[in-house]
């Protein structure tokens, strides 16, 4: 099914973002930056923290194992949209890659204090809507929707 | 103080080995990361953790620890309760998030200088 | 409590955030896996970790947490420190291990947070 985001004459702010991939000193930048955009527009922490949360949890997702990836990221007067993308080996089971616990990650990764296989259940709990697929070679593909109740206005 | 009185006081649920609940705790661990907790823990401690797979087994015999206890309701895996039945480790759930647990279990063992052992 | 005092209480060396000890915090959060403290920690509450890479620091901004604390006298990296300098995140260090740490700061008050997602909670 495929999901479209929202006309240009609805957004609010639209802009996109790159994740190397491998790269773990820069993992987190992107996230840091729309966590700051969305603070900047005056959206209700509640939600800001949501985006934050599920934006940090795919770039970790893609730097640890993709090549590279894109956050487009989109913003109207209902809705945050964080649509993560990336070229990498992709998910061969779904299913089982969103199980808790379930993880690929290596000793590295672990060390770092990530890969408890707890990323895609995290994701989808923060997000209103949740949309994941994915073609093994390729790489993956996540939809967050969240929902804005009201923009605080400056 | 034995594993008995830190489980009826915290209402933590046995999960497994509960004739070893005699064990002496000498201290306490909180953590998650194998190779440290391997690295740091001691003898008859008791050791707090969300790792549920089998590993914890083998890392709570290795150091001779007094139990573990689960966190956040985290559940034991099949495996990891048979081992643990075999290794005679007691293997404890509760509710409570790790800051919460240790905070009363620290207290509940008293002062001690764990800073002595590094 | 102020954050002066939670310095005091774990003998603390303050590494970066000198000008934050006014900091009022009232809970604090354990953890040495990041998924745990994305899931369930709390802003504004304390991060007590052994975790030492950058990546703490992006998990706390991400979280608003108050203050990093790491434990059993963990130094982090130059490159910690810069993006909690950067990012502005008080991040101190005690010689104390996790247990301990969380023992005594129990002691004097400060308590545990359990934030459950909204829409599904995760302890299911």
């Amino acid at each position: 099914m495929k999901i479209t985001v929202s006309s240009t004459e609805n957004n609010l702010y639209q802009d996109s973002f790159a994740i190397e991939g491998g790269n773990f000193n820069k993992a987190g930048i992107v996230s840091t930056r729309i966590k700051s955009i969305l603070k900047q527009m005056g959206l209700a922490a509640e939600v800001v923290r949501k985006c934050a949360i599920v934006c940090y949890e795919s770039e970790i997702n893609v730097v640890s194992y993709a090549r590279k990836g894109v956050v487009n990221l989109t913003v109207n007067s209902e809705t945050v949209l964080i649509e993560v993308v990336d070229e990498g080996p992709g998910i061969p089971n779904i299913d089982e890659a969103m199980q808790q616990g379930y993880s690929t990650a290596d000793h590295k990764i672990r060390e770092m204090g990530f890969g408890a296989g707890m990323g895609l259940h995290n994701i989808k709990s923060y997000s209103d809507e949740f949309h994941i697929s994915s073609e093994v070679g390729k790489g993956a593909r996540l939809l967050m929707t969240i929902t804005i109740n009201n923009i605080e206005k400056k | 103080m034995n594993l008995e009185t830190i489980v009826k006081e915290l209402n933590l649920d046995v999960r497994c080995a509960p004739e070893n609940l005699t064990n002496n705790v000498t201290g306490g661990y909180t953590g998650d990361l194998l190779s440290d907790v391997i690295a740091n823990s001691r003898e008859g401690y008791i050791w707090i953790t969300r790792q549920v797979h089998q590993n914890i087994v083998a890392v709570a015999s290795l150091k001779d620890h007094a139990g573990i206890i689960l966190i956040n309701s985290c559940q034991p895996t099949k495996e990891t309760l048979e081992k643990a039945n075999q290794e005679k480790i007691p293997i404890m759930v509760s509710d409570l998030p790790a800051f919460e647990l240790t905070g009363k279990i620290y207290n509940l063992l008293g002062k001690k200088d764990y800073t002595k052992l590094f | 409590m102020k954050l002066s005092e939670v310095k005091n209480i774990l003998n603390a060396d303050v590494i970066v955030g000198e000008e934050h000890l006014d900091l009022e915090v009232k809970t604090a959060f354990g953890a040495d896996l990041m998924s745990d403290v994305l899931a369930f920690a709390k802003a504004g509450s304390l991060l007590l970790t052994g975790l030492t890479n950058s990546q703490v620091i992006r998990t706390a901004n991400i979280l608003d947490i108050a203050a990093i604390i790491l434990v059993r006298g963990k130094k982090p990296s130059t490159e910690t420190i810069n993006l909690a300098k950067e990012l502005k995140i008080p991040l101190l260090t005690t010689k104390y291990i996790l247990f301990e740490t969380a023992g005594r700061l129990y002691a004097k008050g400060i308590v545990g947070c359990l934030e459950k997602v909204e829409n599904n909670s995760v302890l299911d």
